[in-house]
């Protein structure tokens, strides 16, 4: 824990990060509730609903940590042309829109995609997708590329001199350096995946072939929209809100302390090396089945592009603003949690992944409109919720590296008496250039294709590009909504790499 | 940095250009979002209303029908919305119930199959729900015949989409307490079911299904649009469900006249022409012009089938549960 040898940094940044988070998600929530006129509890078809989410959830997060562990370590352990270009496409999935991957993907795995005509070529049966099959395997493509993140920062935050002591010593590396590594990573890593599936709504519903497949998001959607029963929303919410806290304690339960220690920074040799084919095989399978469908986006979205109305742009450069004004927020807040340290910050960390949009959006609304018109508040109101659902992956990037500095340097630094803006800016910011970067670049990226918030608040003048992708769906004008998606894809991932190229312009990642 | 600098006088000039447009008295629309974008009816009506009203029209969207309704009750009677447009007949008995609706007392000579007799909502269009599908293809002719058969449709969810609460009710308007029966017939044929109809009728033209739920009108866009005849609506013998869209005026309104002025402007010639190349539906009162070719060649139902909104409110949750049953299993 930070706070473990000696309290450096300043404690207030991370006491009003904490305010923020708990007046957007639980404050929402109690905006809701306190509107509502409690009625009817929680239904059987609603226990069945929370039956199905949590169930699809473990599965889809342990189907991504388990296939992630492989390619982080191909990654980790070979040096190519082409690599680092390769990880940030691999990130692709997880910033896309909903609605864009789910056509990628039906694109390959579909009645009509490249998988069944493979079959069809081989005189097979097509398969299916549809069904809770399909829900997982959306579900890992989406958090597939998170979870191979998360954990081969893992793998490079081994310092290089470990590696060479066990070689040195002929000592083995696995048992050693990688798994109490991985102890440290793998529950994290599960936790984030678990809860983002918790809340998924559309992509369930979407692949998993009807109402067997409605998860507690749904209800929510239901109770807000169709049934205005705030009561049953809120409670609902609840019920998320729970099921977060379980997992949380769970994962930190399981959780191993890093031990890896401090290092010099030296680019790792590794020497143990051989089996390059399996390596390669792990890469390139995930590379297949990530980016395949991502080209299918691509090449859906190309024909389309002249037809784009003009007012894309518009909507694409307030998509821009407010995700690059989300990503220094998210770092901020999450530096300022990271610092401060402690099981709190790491509830407050994980607490906007089991919010539901929705309840967030709508009682924001509440809160708002008494006082203002929310049109006017649609872009700030929409920053500040971008960056704090995206607060738990920058926390997750940014937190284990805090960590270990103050465990590293901690001591050194308090025998120097260097606190303050000294300590951040001599000792945590250099060495935390890399998971800022990632940190940053993944807000503004989540950022840019983020529906949640904006759809209610918004009026013509504060559309942003995936509203704006909505609308033209809405108008039967899939073409240029293909193409507004292919656009989305590019500027979530070119601000993706600035952020992330800066934030490693050093490293050898 | 700049934009910081000199926003308190552009503030200041935003707020002396309000001062002097103040005398143009504001009237302000809440309606659905593909109403106000620049390829729905919003932008022309808003210049033909602003001709003749001497007003500032402005639209607010939320949404699509139900996230206008739950829009509205949360505003609740503070709402700054004179008018409320987008709603349908599944959504006018909740609606109704929030009390926040006066009386439209326009009388029009409505074009709808059916008859009409609503006090406080008047209908702007209208459509029938049907199953779109390539051209060419055989409808298989019933609901009923579809269940049976092996084709393959993508439907909405009635929780959370308009068209899908439509199917529910088109079902049960057609076979009322046999209703449950059809849907376990029809379970084989979904291949799945989408929040919305945008992600359902992106699945159908990516080829995921052979049909999806749309209305029959939706050919119409292709053919005009895209002058593209590929698309066809299967027509039904137990008839097809209708969606009415209607208008109301806001109770607590501060500009009662101009709303008046406006519900009656709806039903005029210069609202309804723009509906049916716009909002792709059936304009309530058939414009002078007659309607825009390409429209002849849509499928016309031998029968409308509509629930009162009353009985649509009474029948909705028992419906659902029955949807979700029987799709369940």
């Amino acid at each position: 824990m930070a706070h473990g040898a000696v309290a450096i940094a300043p404690r207030w940044p991370g006491a009003a990060t904490a305010a923020l988070v708990l007046l957007l998600t639980l404050g929402t929530l109690a905006a809701v509730g306190w509107r509502a006129e409690w009625s009817g509890g929680v239904s059987p078809a609603d226990w069945a609903a929370v039956r199905f989410t949590v169930w699809q959830a473990i599965l889809s997060a342990l189907i991504s940590v388990v296939l992630a562990i492989p390619v982080a370590r191909a990654l980790a352990r070979r040096r190519f042309v082409g690599r680092g270009l390769l990880i940030t496409l691999l990130g692709a999935p997880f910033l896309l829109p909903v609605i864009v991957a789910v056509l990628g993907l039906l694109a390959v795995f579909g009645r009509e995609g490249i998988f069944n005509s493979l079959l069809a070529a081989l005189g097979l049966p097509p398969l299916s997708i549809f069904g809770l099959h399909g829900v997982v395997l959306a579900h890992v493509f989406f958090n597939l590329p998170l979870a191979i993140r998360f954990i081969l920062q893992g793998w490079l935050s081994i310092p290089a001199e470990r590696f060479r002591l066990a070689a040195s010593l002929n000592a083995p590396v696995g048992r050693l350096l990688e798994w109490p590594m991985l102890r440290a990573t793998v529950p994290g890593t599960f936790l984030v995946i678990f809860l983002i599936c918790l809340t998924s709504f559309a992509v369930a519903l979407t692949m998993g072939g009807g109402p067997r497949a409605t998860t507690v998001e749904l209800a929510i959607y239901q109770a807000l929209r169709f049934d205005f029963d705030l009561g049953r929303a809120a409670l609902l919410a609840c019920i998320q809100f729970g099921l977060c806290v379980l997992a949380a304690l769970l994962a930190w339960r399981l959780a191993g302390r890093d031990v890896t220690g401090a290092g010099l920074d030296r680019v790792v040799q590794r020497w143990d090396t051989s089996h390059a084919w399996a390596d390669y095989l792990m890469i390139a399978a995930a590379a297949l089945f990530l980016l395949v469908p991502l080209a299918m986006v691509v090449a859906r979205g190309l024909p389309g592009l002249a037809e784009m109305p003009v007012s894309i742009w518009a909507a694409a450069l307030r998509s821009v603003l407010v995700a690059i004004g989300a990503a220094v927020l998210c770092v901020g807040m999450a530096l300022a949690l990271a610092l401060r340290g402690g099981v709190l910050s790491s509830i407050i960390g994980v607490l906007p992944l089991a919010t539901s949009g929705l309840v967030v959006g709508t009682g924001a609304f509440l809160i708002v409109f008494p006082f203002v018109r929310p049109s006017d508040l649609a872009l700030v109101v929409t920053m500040l919720v971008n960056a704090t659902l995206a607060l738990p992956f920058a926390l997750r990037s940014i937190a284990p590296a805090a960590e270990q500095i103050s465990r590293d340097y901690g001591r050194l630094a308090a025998s120097l008496d260097m606190r303050g803006w000294g300590w951040l800016r001599l000792v945590v910011l250099p060495r935390m250039r890399r998971p800022l970067g990632f940190a940053a670049g993944l807000a503004a990226a989540l950022s840019m294709g983020d529906l949640g918030v904006v759809a209610l608040f918004a009026g013509e003048a504060e559309e942003t590009l995936p509203l704006a992708m909505y609308r033209l769906m809405g108008a039967y004008r899939m073409e240029a909504a293909a193409s507004a998606g292919l656009l989305l894809l590019a500027i979530s991932l070119a601000l993706f790499w600035i952020c992330d190229r800066g934030g490693r312009a050093n490293a050898d990642l | 940095m700049k934009t910081t600098t000199y926003l308190p006088a552009v503030t200041g000039l935003a707020l002396c250009a309000t001062g002097a447009l103040a005398e143009t008295p504001v009237l302000q629309i809440m309606t659905y979002d593909s109403f106000v974008t620049e390829w729905g009816p919003g932008p022309a009506v808003e210049a033909a209303f602003e001709e003749v009203c001497a007003c500032d029209l402005q639209f607010v969207g939320a949404g699509d029908g139900a996230a206008l309704l739950a829009r509205l009750q949360l505003e609740g009677p503070r709402t700054d919305a004179d008018i409320v447009l987008g709603l349908d007949t599944n959504l006018t008995a909740a609606a109704r119930e929030t009390g926040l609706f006066a009386p439209h007392g326009v009388t029009a000579d409505l074009d709808l199959p059916i008859a009409w007799d609503d006090a406080e909502f008047l209908p702007f269009d209208w459509g029938y729900f049907a199953f779109v599908a390539a051209a060419g293809t055989d409808s298989p002719g019933s609901l009923k015949a579809l269940a049976e058969s092996d084709t393959q449709i993508v439907i909405q969810d009635p929780r959370s989409s308009t068209p899908g609460l439509g199917l529910l009710m088109w079902v049960k308007a057609a076979y009322g307490d046999e209703a449950p029966a059809i849907w376990d017939a029809l379970a084989d044929n979904i291949v799945t079911v989408t929040p919305g109809w945008s992600e359902a009728y992106g699945m159908f033209l990516e080829g995921e299904a052979d049909a999806v739920l749309s209305y029959t009108t939706s050919p119409a866009y292709h053919l005009i649009a895209e002058e593209d005849a590929s698309k066809t609506a299967w027509g039904f013998d137990e008839g097809h469900y209708m969606q009415v869209e209607v208008a109301g005026k806001v109770a607590g309104t501060d500009q009662p006249e101009l709303a008046d002025q406006f519900l009656a402007f709806m039903v005029s010639d210069a609202f309804q022409s723009v509906i049916p190349t716009t909002n792709w539906m059936y304009p309530a009162v058939t414009p002078e012009g007659g309607l825009p070719a390409g429209f002849e060649t849509l499928l016309t139902p031998e029968k409308a089938l509509l629930l009162s909104a009353e009985d649509a409110a009474a029948v909705r949750d028992a419906a659902l549960d029955e949807w979700r049953t029987a799709l369940s299993q």
